[in-house]
């Protein structure tokens, strides 16, 4: 009986996050990959290669965003599967549905 | 006795989570769905502009791009709000979520004169495929925004009444998420709608 309330006050105790200062530095970095991201507007680079970068770019922020101020990092490995498990489904779904309509090979 | 303290927190629950907090990850996890539908119809009709504007010729990325920037910020301040009042920092929870809802009523306002301008330059809802599949998803967007902007006031609101305090901080963390969510999303359409290159007229 008393295992079981430890261990619901052990899963319960809040989790360390980060300082001010620590989200300050996320946030310069996110400002300075958008920063990258609008850069490649205004330079003459291939679609072939301008593609790639920005959306890994994107990625990159997306998860970043995800891990420190929705705080996945820090938080119970649960949030992060349902989450994931949205964003999966989706990617499942809608990736079928862009190949329905020949996206990949048409645009 | 600590089980009655376990109920008393709110907290007491199966998987010793937070009910509420779960129940924010899983509406995140099924707002995907609707985002990534709206993504795809948008990447499916961007060629078929008709003879309305094409996107290539209207996107004013430099604005959109300050635009970015601002919602980008919003998450910041927000997670500011939420550390302060971890720490007891009435304060400065006000001031950050303040500047949270301020930001994010800038963003909107950028999106009301963009949606404007376009119309202006003759795209209209029903000018074309692209321009339907255009308002639709940025128009969602913006909605979700809004609604962010007004749980911000409810909890600026809820703070000077005196009734968010420490104790209470999940309730910022969970509007925070929902927030956050939101910039996600803008992340996601400012590079695949926006920056990737677009057709052309």
């Amino acid at each position: 009986m008393s295992t079981t309330t430890e261990n619901v006050a052990t899963q319960d105790a809040a989790p360390e996050h980060p300082t001010d200062a620590r989200y300050i530095r996320v946030a310069i970095i996110l400002g300075v990959v958008t920063a990258l991201e609008v850069a490649t507007y205004f330079v003459e680079i291939p679609g072939v290669v301008v593609i790639p970068v920005l959306l890994a770019m994107m990625v990159f922020k997306f998860f970043y965003v995800a891990a420190w101020f929705m705080h996945l990092r820090f938080d119970s490995p649960m949030f992060t599967k349902f989450f994931v498990a949205g964003l999966a489904l989706a990617t499942l779904v809608y990736g079928v549905l862009l190949t329905v309509f020949e996206f990949w090979t048409k645009g | 006795m600590a089980d009655a303290a376990a109920v008393d927190h709110g907290h007491g629950t199966g998987t010793g989570l937070s009910n509420n907090k779960l129940l924010m990850w899983v509406f995140l996890g099924s707002e995907c769905l609707l985002f990534g539908g709206l993504i795809s119809t948008y990447l499916i009709y961007r060629s078929r502009y008709a003879d309305g504007p094409a996107p290539g010729d209207i996107f004013d990325i430099p604005f959109t791009s300050v635009s970015s920037f601002i919602l980008l910020m919003s998450s910041l301040t927000m997670v500011l709000s939420l550390s302060a009042l971890q720490r007891g920092d009435i304060r400065n929870n006000r001031v950050w979520l303040l500047a949270t809802a301020l930001l994010g009523s800038l963003f909107i306002g950028g999106q009301v004169y963009e949606f404007t301008t376009f119309l202006r330059e003759g795209l209209g809802y029903t000018t074309s495929p692209f321009s339907s599949a255009f308002f639709t998803l940025t128009g969602f967007h913006g909605i979700h925004v809004s609604l962010g902007i007004v749980m911000l006031v409810s909890l600026l609101i809820s703070s000077f009444r005196g009734t968010l305090t420490k104790e209470r901080s999940e309730t910022v963390e969970i509007v925070g998420l929902y927030w956050h969510f939101v910039d996600v999303v803008w992340i996601f359409i400012f590079t695949v709608i926006y920056l990737v290159p677009s057709p052309t007229s």
